[in-house]
């Protein structure tokens, strides 16, 4: 990084960056809906040259033991060797867990999926909520793209048949009930290089940052999450200016979930 | 019966047949196979004669005496550094070929000549059979490349970048104020200030994505004067 | 012989459920470079199976006991996506996955010149994105072409496709139920130039005759596939022409 930090920095210094966007713009975002036959609801979000792929799949199981009139919610990421040199084959590793878990994070705390309209039978049945988050090509900034197209995925995603007598799902047959679903929690990450913080890092950014912040707002204002990742720091007063900003951006993001 | 299957500047794929006869001599990326001239990669075919050239459209870099690079340190060892030339291999700097100054391992480390991650300005001296690529940054002007920024491009669309006798890399120098120093394993380095070092890098950028167009220079030209993207 | 949830009849009238006649392939699509990262890529539309293959490489040998001093390592690693197929499958390889890659590897590694490229690895990864059966098929298609993207000298592209056997009748590329509840299936690969087969693996019950006939199918699709192939390819590279020409000489 050591030609690399100092021009990101001094270009930050001046309000630029590499790509010519302002220093709280998105890169270009692209959406496609439910590419994914075989998943009860997808999409395939590019954001920039980042690319990520999310399946919604369910499943009828045993509630978990404190929520026993709830369903459940599974997210899960595999970082595939396929998007990025670094990546290595495997079992996930903490970035793959962290990146689901936030997902995860801004969705169930907000209570985004409406748990309880899961429950078929409560403390015996409910409805799984599989979210697998495959990012295709990582070009920085897998959170904000994951989480909107975990969001698309799951806006349109549609119950499948489930048989009570025999206790089966019947994968290939869909209803028309659509997953139930109340607000729409849309994740907005941040980094910081020497003191300047901007958003939407590319993947030569992301190398050279000092920290990120990711928030998680909602339609009415609400922060449903928030991770800060890397070993740098930040200021109390950058935080709450970068929570002003991502409740913006996330009334941006909202408007691609149409 | 002689023939030749493809005509002049047509993209071929790799086993693509080029022409049947023992006359015919493969040259680039193309081989022979019993009488056949096949293409090995995806490529340009270039006939001149009975000689029937494929110019590869993509691969990594392989190095060639010769060549002048630049590599980035990677790892430094007893008698000499490492570095990464953006290649399947990587190549050795003997503590001989770091610069015509004399070393003294006593006095001075080899980190204050080149430090990880440093990025070096090199040629290509010798590579074995067995891969084992050297390199030298001795004679001028080879050297290590100090702050900038570094951005690296498909190798072959270098040539595109130097542009004919060197009149693209002039002109991204002169119009930007920037020292331009441009590596055939397709690492760039471009030293200004950092605003017009964005605009260059920009420009190589589109050149390299849009080298076959028409009016590639004046837009280029464009963007140098400071307005377009 | 009839499974659970087997349909009544998988042909009707002399037509495939699907509509298809007996040697008719599905749709294919094939997209070359559509990942930025890597050094090759392509995304592969057999019918409703799509198969996303990205190429790194020649590379550094990871770990480092595998790098072989005369030719490049072939690393090749199939896996499906949880959301592929009807029941979600749990992430990460399985015994069908490992034995799937290493087919894979064996269907490519033959047109691949390795031994230019010693002591490094060549690293191919295919993600099953949809799956409605052929999935190993469309996975070759899709790794030859982001093999050749990804400028490796080869001697010939690798084409793939599966017949097999079905209420009696001889099949092209089966799709999910006729794969499901048919009576064989063949998966098959071949270099189009040699014709030489580099894939070639049978479940259910075949005569000779029938192999005999169902190869014939085989490789009279391949040369089509081969034809999308190259199409896919050479339209990514179509606009570079009249750069390389200028080029020419300094290479």
């Amino acid at each position: 990084m050591k030609t690399l930090k100092p021009y990101l920095s001094a270009l930050l210094g001046k309000q630029m960056r590499e790509d010519n966007r302002g220093v709280y713009d998105y890169r270009d975002i692209q959406v496609e809906v439910n590419p994914v036959a075989r998943a009860n609801g997808s999409a395939r979000v590019r954001i920039g040259a980042t690319e990520v792929l999310v399946g919604v799949k369910m499943n009828v199981d045993k509630p978990f033991p404190d929520t026993p009139d709830e369903g459940v919610l599974i997210a899960n990421a595999e970082l595939s060797p396929l998007a990025n040199a670094e990546y290595e084959s495997g079992p996930p590793g903490p970035a793959a867990i962290e990146l689901a878990r936030v997902v995860d994070r801004g969705i169930r705390e907000s209570h985004a999926i409406d748990f309880e309209k899961l429950c078929i039978r409560p403390k015996e049945k409910v409805w799984v909520v599989f979210l697998d988050i495959y990012p295709i090509n990582d070009d920085g900034n897998l959170f904000d793209a994951a989480s909107l197209a975990a969001m698309i995925a799951l806006k349109h995603a549609v119950l499948p048949k489930y048989d009570e007598k025999e206790d089966k799902v019947l994968y290939k047959e869909l209803t028309k009930e659509k997953l139930p679903m109340r607000v729409q929690p849309l994740l907005t990450t941040f980094a910081k290089i020497n003191g300047s913080t901007f958003i939407d890092p590319t993947k030569r950014e992301e190398k050279a940052m000092d920290a990120r912040l990711s928030v998680a707002t909602l339609e009415n204002g609400q922060i449903s999450a928030m991770q800060k990742g890397g070993t740098g720091t930040f200021t109390q007063k950058e935080i709450l200016d970068l929570i002003e900003l991502a409740i913006e951006k996330g009334k941006e993001l909202r408007k691609l979930l149409k | 019966m002689e023939k030749l299957y493809v005509n002049d500047r047509d993209i071929v794929v790799p086993g693509e047949m080029l022409a049947d006869g023992i006359e015919y001599l493969p040259s680039g990326k193309a081989f022979r196979d019993g009488e056949k001239i096949l293409a090995s990669t995806i490529g340009i075919v270039s006939v001149k004669g009975r000689v029937v050239k494929v110019i590869p459209l993509a691969g990594r870099y392989m190095p060639k005496r010769g060549d002048v690079i630049i590599g980035k340190v990677t790892n430094i060892g007893h008698s000499g550094w490492t570095l990464d030339v953006n290649s399947p291999y990587n190549a050795d700097m003997n503590i001989g070929e770091a610069t015509h100054e004399y070393i003294d391992l006593a006095k001075t480390e080899m980190s204050k000549y080149f430090d990880i991650g440093d990025y070096v300005l090199a040629e290509v001296i010798t590579i074995s059979e067995a891969k084992f690529i050297k390199i030298s940054a001795k004679h001028r002007p080879y050297r290590r490349l100090n702050g900038g920024n570094i951005i690296q491009v498909s190798p072959t669309k270098i040539p595109r970048i130097i542009g004919k006798q060197g009149s693209m890399i002039k002109m991204l120098k002169d119009m930007s104020g920037c020292d331009v120093v441009v590596g055939q394993n397709g690492l760039v380095w471009i030293k200004g200030v950092p605003e017009k070092e964005v605009v260059v890098a920009n420009a190589i950028k589109v050149i390299e994505k849009e080298s076959h167009k028409k009016g590639l220079t004046d837009k280029i030209k464009q963007m140098l004067e400071g307005g377009a993207k | 012989m009839s499974k659970v949830g087997a349909p009544d009849k998988l042909i009707v009238n002399g037509k495939r459920l699907d509509g298809r006649k007996f040697d008719e392939m599905r749709e294919l699509t094939i997209k070359a470079g559509i990942i930025p990262n890597a050094d090759g890529s392509a995304q592969v539309d057999l019918g409703g199976t799509r198969a996303i293959a990205a190429v790194y490489g020649p590379r550094e040998v990871f770990p480092r006991h595998l790098s072989d001093p005369d030719k490049a390592y072939l690393n090749c690693i199939y896996t499906m996506a949880s959301f592929s197929t009807p029941d979600r499958a749990r992430p990460g390889p399985s015994r069908r996955s490992v034995e799937i890659s290493k087919v894979v590897k064996d269907a490519l590694a033959p047109a691949i010149f390795l031994e230019k490229y010693p002591k490094t690895a060549i690293d191919v990864y295919i993600e099953i994105i949809n799956a409605n059966a052929g999935t190993r098929t469309a996975a070759i298609i899709a790794a030859a072409v982001a093999l050749a993207d990804a400028g490796i000298e080869m001697r010939d592209l690798v084409s793939s496709i599966a017949a097999g056997k079905v209420d009696g009748e001889l099949l092209l590329d089966l799709f999910e139920p006729e794969d499901n509840f048919g009576d064989a299936d063949m998966p098959f690969a071949m270099m189009p130039r040699t014709k030489e087969v580099t894939l070639l693996q049978m479940d259910g019950e075949l005569t000779k005759d029938e192999i005999a006939e169902l190869l014939k199918m085989n490789m009279k699709a391949c040369e089509k596939i081969y034809e999308a192939q190259k199409v896919a390819l050479k339209e990514k590279f179509a606009t570079e022409k009249d750069l390389a020409q200028e080029e020419g000489e300094s290479q």
